[in-house]
């Protein structure tokens, strides 16, 4: 194969892995300090897409124009939008359920996913067909061969790259970061320590909601299009991923994300059959994942799953 | 002893009177066709339903179930006939009725999974729609008996969800969750492309017949014109009332015994040297097994499979029935079926949102009922033995 198509190849799941790592991260944090999975990610993150669409149509027909301002006013808008969400839904969903059975966590979460599509698709307008998603990135490209790499597809990997690095260094170099981390490790003596708990795990909820927000915005400028589908499909990848790294680990969700998207590439790439069961192959290979090793590469100590 | 427990047993009486109130009120909100009744009708219900829990009516009826399952059991066929002799010449409501009969069948399925041995399985809807589309398959191409084909339906989809034994056995919870729901986009998103089966378009399906007696021919009694659906919701209610019976005892036996233990402690069960896989193994392909039997005699019901009548969001409604109902109690999915399928359809209103609708309910009832409308009684080792 020629060394420009490859690279090609390369830089598209790299693409694919970054938003596959930034939904796993998201994934992994909520496991870390609650021991659950949100099952609604996924759909915080069309909500967040949306969102940002939303505003970008009405400072439009406001009559604004300038490209930067406007990719601006949507990451300012959704993202915070979406941390809100994110708390909300620990305040008041996940929370109180938490002497209940796992299962109704679960299935609370997966409700709530729905309701949030549903609505999505209901309420906004015509949300039940695809829509065009602007693009606000500079679209100049360097041609190297078959190569053909595009600035906006640079950018945004840069951006990936630096919310992930962000958010190692907010959980490891600050106090905030610290009380997380205790959390995650022992909740009760974390709260002996004086930590508190409820402002811990709200805040994990808002940078995980934040993060699948902005996951949203450049799922959309990858794409051009957004539906309101496209969070439970990014979802169940994206929770996929956090388990083959191994829940509970950042760099396990990075791994995961990017093996993920590696996989995913090859098997368009490689395998005989059209393109058209990408998807097909992509959960297939989550299902035989999970069978191969349902704790993941990065193994927890205490794992309570299998 | 006995003739105390005897005497001890609750009356037949609320039971009877219950059945038959929910009979004459079932036929009234069939038939009601402008939507004010309609809604008069549901807020009639929901008012007389509270009444009755104030005034610990409903606690009388539920004991006298309890108490007196056959002969009430017998009494709920009679009066399955009594609605569907009705509107013996009226398609719409009669294939309402058979969806609500065939829908009660797959989540009696999903029962045994949820309910009794814990395996999660977000992909009802799936294993319903590998029955359906084995029946619009074997019926186009091939001359099978079509009673063969319902158990062929069966089988593939307790074949087919095999593949996800070993995933679902060595996770638990979330993870068991989340290969099922992976499963359910995969088996969608596989029929649409599929172009051998259809593609989005779908596929049509030959109607019933069996030693050639066609289920798609209206035919008469007498002098009375009846709807051709009367065949299918013959034959569905014997579905329903086998797979009911066989759920019940299920229930009752060792095996149910087994199955609670497992979902209550699996650790536990395994020291007392209850084999968990087999038991997993056996409450998931069976359940499947129930669900491809419905969805293959849906499919020839509805006459046409597509891939969007069996997504994730279809699952979910599955689960809700399951939810609402009450996990464990197979009375409970009955009534819970009736609501979920029969108030979309009437309530034009909300047909579209029944999704969104559904997904609040469960939420509320998650939140301050979290055992369902009408909870799984605590196990009863003998007759009158009350907790």
């Amino acid at each position: 194969m020629d060394v420009g198509l490859l690279a090609q190849y390369v830089m598209n799941g790299l693409m694919l892995g970054m938003m596959y790592t930034l939904v796993a991260v998201g994934f992994t944090l909520f496991f870390g300090v609650l021991d659950i999975i949100k099952f609604s990610h996924g759909d915080v993150l069309t909500v967040g897409a949306f969102t940002a669409l939303a505003t970008y149509i009405g400072l439009r027909s406001a009559g604004v124009g300038s490209t930067p301002l406007l990719l601006l006013a949507m990451l300012v808008v959704a993202i915070p939008a979406m941390a809100a969400l994110g708390m909300l839904i620990a305040r008041y969903l996940v929370m109180p359920l938490r002497s209940a059975p796992a299962l109704n966590t679960l299935l609370i979460t997966l409700m709530l996913g729905t309701v949030l599509r549903e609505s999505v698709r209901l309420f906004y307008p015509q949300g039940a067909n695809p829509k065009a998603f602007p693009a606000l990135l500079p679209t100049a490209s360097i041609n190297l061969g078959q190569f053909n790499l595009r600035l906006d597809n640079a950018l945004m990997l840069a951006a990936g790259v630096l919310a992930i690095v962000g958010l190692q260094l907010l959980l490891n170099r600050t106090k905030l970061g610290l009380a997380i981390r205790a959390v995650a490790q022992d909740e009760e003596t974390a709260r002996t320590m004086g930590v508190n708990f409820t402002a811990v795990v709200l805040i994990t909820f808002a940078i995980g909601s934040a993060l699948a927000a902005y996951a949203g915005i450049m799922n959309g400028l990858y794409y051009n299009e957004i539906n309101f589908g496209m969070g439970l499909y990014l979802g169940v990848i994206g929770f996929a991923a956090a388990i083959i790294g191994g829940l509970g680990s950042i760099y396990g969700a990075i791994l995961g994300g990017f093996l993920f998207a590696a996989l995913q590439t090859i098997g368009t790439v490689a395998l005989p059959f059209a393109s058209a069961y990408k998807d097909v192959f992509a959960f297939t290979v989550v299902i035989a994942l999970i069978a191969w090793r349902p704790t993941g590469l990065i193994q927890e100590k205490i794992s309570e799953r299998v | 002893m006995w003739e105390v427990m005897q005497k001890l047993r609750a009356p037949l009486l609320p039971g009877v009177v219950a059945l038959a109130l929910s009979t004459a009120y079932l036929i009234a909100l069939l038939a009601a066709e402008k939507q004010p009744l309609i809604i008069g009708l549901l807020a009639f219900a929901v008012v007389a339903v509270l009444a009755a829990h104030y005034l610990g009516w409903l606690d009388l009826v539920s004991r006298s179930f309890a108490d007196r399952e056959d002969v009430l059991g017998v009494y709920a066929i009679l009066a399955a006939c009594v609605v569907a002799a009705f509107f013996h010449d009226n398609h719409f409501v009669l294939l309402l009725f058979v969806t609500v009969l065939l829908y009660t069948v797959a989540t009696l399925g999903l029962n045994i999974q949820f309910g009794y041995a814990g395996v999660l399985n977000f992909a009802g809807a799936s294993f319903f729609g590998i029955g359906a589309y084995a029946s619009a398959v074997l019926s186009t191409y091939t001359a099978v008996p079509h009673l063969l084909v319902l158990l062929i339906g069966g089988m593939l989809a307790a074949l087919i969800g095999s593949l996800l034994l070993l995933p679902v056995l060595r996770t638990r919870g979330h993870y068991a969750a989340l290969v099922t729901i992976a499963f359910a986009l995969l088996l969608k998103t596989f029929l649409e492309v599929n172009d051998v089966l259809g593609g989005p378009q779908g596929m049509q399906v030959k109607g019933m017949s069996i030693l050639g007696w066609s289920f798609n021919d209206n035919f008469e009694i007498g002098k009375i014109e009846m709807s051709f659906y009367l065949n299918y919701f013959a034959v569905s209610m014997l579905l329903l009332t086998g797979t009911f019976v066989l759920v019940r005892r299920l229930e009752r036996s060792w095996i149910g015994l087994n199955l609670d233990a497992l979902r209550l402690d699996e650790i536990a069960a395994s020291c007392f040297g209850l084999d968990i896989a087999r038991w997993k193994i056996t409450a998931f392909l069976l359940g499947n097994f129930l669900i491809g039997i419905a969805g293959a005699l849906f499919g020839m019901v509805g006459g046409f499979v597509a891939p969007n009548n069996y997504t994730f969001a279809d699952s979910l409604i599955m689960v809700s029935i399951l939810l609402l109902g009450g996990i464990g109690n197979p009375w409970g999915l009955v009534v819970a079926t009736f609501i979920v399928v029969v108030v979309p359809e009437k309530l034009q209103t909300i047909q579209e949102y029944r999704i969104l609708l559904f997904a609040l309910i469960v939420i509320m009832m998650l939140l301050f009922r979290p055992e369902g409308l009408l909870p799984r009684p605590v196990r009863r080792y003998f007759p009158g033995w009350r907790a």
